[in-house]
């Protein structure tokens, strides 16, 4: 009884919210479906910008859905079906430009939809070359690195100094744990092999180059866990299945300070990647506006920064930088830590979208096709 | 899998039927009581029972037939389906087919400016890209090829769009465009056209059923096929300048339909002014000043003063944009690609691939989906006889102990069923590790030297232990329920006929309990041939099934058409074993339940 009470009295104030917001901003719907990735990366959203949003404008309400990792894939079934149901989608910079490809994304004005710096500084500016496609908003850079373990015995006190440390299996014995699929895989091994750091692309594209690169990968294959997700790399290295592997800096940043692992991370030739959002085309009036609403408020300077405090991924806007400051429980601070840090991206390199757009599916089946033999 | 006691056909008693046609022979029809001949009341008798069990079922076969069958063919049609490519560049496709891809030697310039024109209206909607991709799936770099043109198509004889725009200001105005354009007669001109557009934007066309559902059901919005665009194109015109006319009529649509601008407020795009002045430099003075309009001195001087603005072929604008469009490498995809239906995705299902002189094998690095369906194959069967082996015992124990006993037995059985799939799978994780549980007891025994662990998972012998372990329960259900109903007189009376506990079994019982074998080895094997993602965390790269890549086309590269191509080698695949197991074993042997 006492809850059924509970229950009308919470509907009917959400409802009377729900009234006053539509009277304040008449033309914006007062529910938004985000779609993000779960985890630490979900919840720093939450902390860092949703939160704050709420609590400006109460009786909105917020649906997450962790898709993510399938966007492309569902929105493209929404659009066939005539049904968007997302508002608002969080995806990779590779995903922004596919979805864009294909129409599935809106594409936006950036200097008009987004805040600009405290500064005056335009959006387009401030981001600068994060924006890597006309429907993409920029939220952070993250890097696919590498990290290895300090207690390996058979090492004899050496560590890891930089990519090439992979493809050492006499000073480095022990398993490895890489990502299955060919993107960082081909240019680490290309580089490990010789081929200076501007021709990598170069050579990728021709049949010779590809076999080189796989060659090279064919040494370490039989020491070689394979991951799709990226907990999984973690996990392996946590039970010391592998001594040395790739995944991404946030995922080492919890393992390594807050879970106390002995790990090391191994900055050299981290690979770069943005991640943000992008609006799927065809939502109606109101839900674009309040979509636009929200996220003019999270993309703008201060919260960008915020974000930084729940996880090690670096703002996407250069204005947020100076304000990145101490991790929101351990109080340590978080610059070290981020992949953009001048100490860590001496020889970091940003993934080619471009290219393995193109390349993509080609060099795919020939990757599956050497890891199925 | 369904019960064979009760045929109906090997009846040999009398029946109606019988009855009636041994009067039908005497030539002597049975009357009923109303007057009627009894064959035809009985068959209307017979046909609204028929009727009845029909509106019984029938909302459960419309269910099915609308949530499962129809989206699986829908899906599976995807693997011929490709009117992607002749619909976005519908102009060029048809000039292309004169063209001979066995020759080194270019296609004509009437491609080029084909594709200019079918290009720059994919690109105003949105849809260059999207062909792109679907054409790198079979020639790498085409996607690029597409993004980065498309870009540079503005700027497409810039010269003369820029010396119409500048040769008087009423060039520059959408109204002055839309009166030149506007006329009589034109009607079926524009309904063509925006036949072509409606494809390229891929609205859905109308059907008979949503039609019927706006009509009485719903207020939908007006379908495309009937929104008015704002104008009727001349026919004089149409005769007068045809590339104008298609171009305009293009920008129109797209800018009606997808953009939901209205004409008379948006100048034309470059494509229509290029179109112009080609119109222009071929037609001769005297036609245009015969033209009816007012703009016929417009036109006239307009021609004059564009005869000294030069205009790079569409080749060389083309060559500018994209050495790789002087190549006849993206020429040959198109060509191949044309035809509204492929066999490219099945081949490529097939490790084989579309040439100009016919499928061919890939090269051997790039062969995967025969090796992968060999692969999921052999280890579906496998799995299939481990749980055979591991399910007959339990399944025997079950049958065969006090009913108290066999309850606690069957939650034991049933435990893990109810456990999370993936918690299950990451348990073998732990367990098969060469730092996990299994390893450690072994090296704490001293069976194993630690430097020498065992190598348990991540490869195929993982996927084997994990999947056997998922699916052992679909194998003694069907089994426990056969063997429950085997009495156990018959163990007892060969016993006491004198046979060994073998012979008993061997003889006796084991042919009763082969139909729980059947159900579940089907149920098994089906399940396991389509199961990716236990494989896909334990199998390493050996233990991986051909649904791992499915899933992979379906949800990463996207390249839908290729999964559907394999999903359906993989449907053909299970229906020919099982029909196989018809023949040899007979569907009539497979029991579910007592």
């Amino acid at each position: 009884m006492k809850l059924t009470k509970t229950l009308l009295a919470t509907t009917a104030l959400t409802v009377a919210a729900a009234g006053a917001n539509a009277e304040s901003h008449v033309e914006m719907a007062d529910s938004m479906t985000i779609v993000s990735w779960g985890g630490a990366y979900q919840e720093s959203q939450l902390k860092a910008y949703v939160e704050p949003y709420m609590e400006q404008n109460p009786g909105v309400s917020v649906t997450w859905d962790e898709s993510s990792p399938e966007a492309v894939a569902k929105l493209r079934a929404m659009d066939e079906a005539g049904n968007i149901t997302w508002d608002l989608v969080d995806v990779t910079a590779a995903d922004a430009m596919r979805l864009c490809d294909e129409g599935l994304a809106m594409e936006v004005d950036h200097d008009e939809i987004l805040a600009e710096a405290p500064d005056g500084t335009p959006a387009t500016e401030d981001f600068g070359d994060m924006i890597v496609s006309d429907c993409f908003v920029p939220q952070i850079a993250y890097s696919i690195t590498n990290a290895y373990r300090t207690d390996v015995d058979e090492w004899e006190g050496r560590t890891p100094e930089d990519i090439c440390a992979l493809f050492d299996t006499e000073n480095f014995p022990g398993n490895r744990t890489l990502e299955r699929r060919p993107i960082n895989n081909m240019e680490w091994a290309l580089m490990c092999d010789g081929v200076a750091f501007e021709d990598i692309y170069d050579v990728l594209e021709t049949e010779e180059g590809q076999q080189q690169a796989l060659d090279k990968l064919d040494t370490i294959k039989d020491q070689t866990i394979w991951w799709t997700s990226a907990a999984e790399s973690i996990q392996t290295l946590a039970d010391a299945e592998a001594v040395i592997g790739s995944s991404y800096n946030g995922r080492f940043f919890s393992a390594i300070v807050e879970q106390d692992q002995p790990l090391e991370m191994l900055w050299d030739a981290q690979v770069y990647d943005i991640d943000g959002w992008i609006i799927p085309e065809g939502l109606s009036d109101e839900k674009l506006a309040r979509v636009e609403h929200f996220l003019k408020f999270a993309t703008d300077t201060q919260r960008l920064a915020d974000q930084a405090k729940y996880i090690s991924y670096g703002p996407a806007r250069a204005s947020s930088v100076p304000l990145v400051s101490t991790h929101a429980e351990l109080g340590i601070e978080m610059a070290p830590h981020m992949p953009t840090n001048p100490d860590n991206s001496d020889n970091a390199f940003v993934q080619n979208y471009e290219w393995w757009a193109d390349y993509r599916d080609d060099i795919d089946a020939k990757f599956q096709a050497w890891l199925a033999r | 899998m369904s019960d064979a006691t009760s045929n109906a056909n090997t009846i040999d008693a009398p029946t109606p039927e019988k009855g009636i046609a041994a009067a039908e022979a005497k030539n002597n029809p049975v009357l009923a009581a109303d007057g009627t001949p009894l064959k035809k009341s009985l068959r209307r008798a017979l046909r609204a029972q028929k009727l009845r069990a029909l509106m019984l079922i029938a909302p459960l076969l419309i269910f099915v037939l609308v949530t499962f069958i129809a989206p699986i063919l829908d899906m599976l049609f995807r693997s011929i389906e490709n009117q992607i490519v002749s619909d976005t560049l519908p102009r060029t496709t048809s000039q292309l087919s004169e063209w001979d891809p066995a020759t080194d030697e270019l296609p004509p310039e009437a491609v080029y400016e084909a594709f200019y024109y079918d290009l720059f209206a994919a690109v105003e909607a949105r849809q260059h890209t999207r062909l792109g991709q679907r054409l790198n799936y079979e020639n790498t770099g085409v996607s690029s090829l597409f993004r980065g043109s498309g870009r540079d198509l503005d700027d497409f004889r810039e010269d003369q769009v820029e010396y119409i725009e500048d040769f008087s200001p009423e060039w520059e105005d959408a109204g002055y465009w839309l009166s030149l354009m506007s006329g009589e007669g034109g009607e079926d001109f524009l309904d063509t056209r925006r036949d072509a557009i409606l494809a390229l934007i891929r609205e859905s066309k109308r059907s008979p059923l949503g039609d019927l559902w706006c009509a009485t059901i719903a207020t939908c919005a007006t379908a495309p096929e009937d929104i008015d665009i704002g104008y009727t194109p001349s026919a004089e015109v149409i005769d007068l300048l045809p590339r104008t006319s298609e171009a305009y009529a293009d920008f129109a649509l797209i800018t009606v339909l997808e953009e939901e601008d209205s004409i008379a407020e948006e100048e034309p795009w470059e494509a229509v002014y290029v179109a112009l002045a080609q119109d222009l430099a071929e037609t001769p003075e005297s036609e245009l000043a015969a033209f009816s309009g007012p703009q016929a001195q417009a036109l006239v001087d307009l021609k004059a003063g564009l005869a000294d603005v030069e205009a790079q072929s569409f080749r060389d604008l083309f060559a500018q944009s994209d050495d790789d469009w002087v190549t006849p490498s993206p020429w040959r995809t198109i060509q191949t690609y044309a035809p509204a239906y492929t066999t490219g995705y099945f081949l490529n299902a097939a490790d084989m691939q579309k040439t100009p002189d016919g499928p061919e094998f890939r090269p051997e690095n790039e062969r995967i989906y025969g090796l992968l369906l060999q692969r999921t194959m052999f280890l579906s069967l496998t799995i299939t006889f481990s749980c055979i082996l591991l399910g007959y015992p339990i399944a025997y124990l079950l049958s065969n102990l006090p009913m108290r006993t066999a309850n606690l037995l069957m939650i034991l059985v049933l435990l893990p069923f109810w456990t999370s799939l993936l918690v299950r799978t990451s348990a073998w994780k732990v367990m098969l590790q060469q730092q996990g549980v299994i390893n450690d007891v072994l090296v704490w025994l001293g069976l194993v030297g630690d430097g020498s662990r065992l190598v348990m998972i991540n490869n195929q012998f993982g996927t084997i232990v994990a999947m056997t372990h998922i699916l052992l329960p679909f194998m003694i259900l069907p089994m426990y329920s056969v063997m429950s109903t085997i009495p156990p007189s018959y163990v007892r009376a060969a016993k006491s006929l004198g046979a060994t506990n073998w012979t008993t079994f061997w003889r006796v019982y084991f042919p009763q309990s082969v139909p729980g074998i059947g159900a579940g080895s089907i149920l098994v094997f089906i399940l396991s041939i389509g199961y990716y993602i236990t494989p896909e965390i334990v199998g390493g790269t050996t233990g991986t099934f051909i649904s791992n890549r499915i899933a992979y086309h379906i949800s990463s590269s996207l390249n839908w058409g290729l999964a559907a191509a394999l999903g359906s080698i993989l449907l053909v695949v299970v229906l020919a074993l099982y029909w196989a197991y018809d023949r040899i074993v007979g569907i009539d042997n497979v029991k579910l339940g007592g």
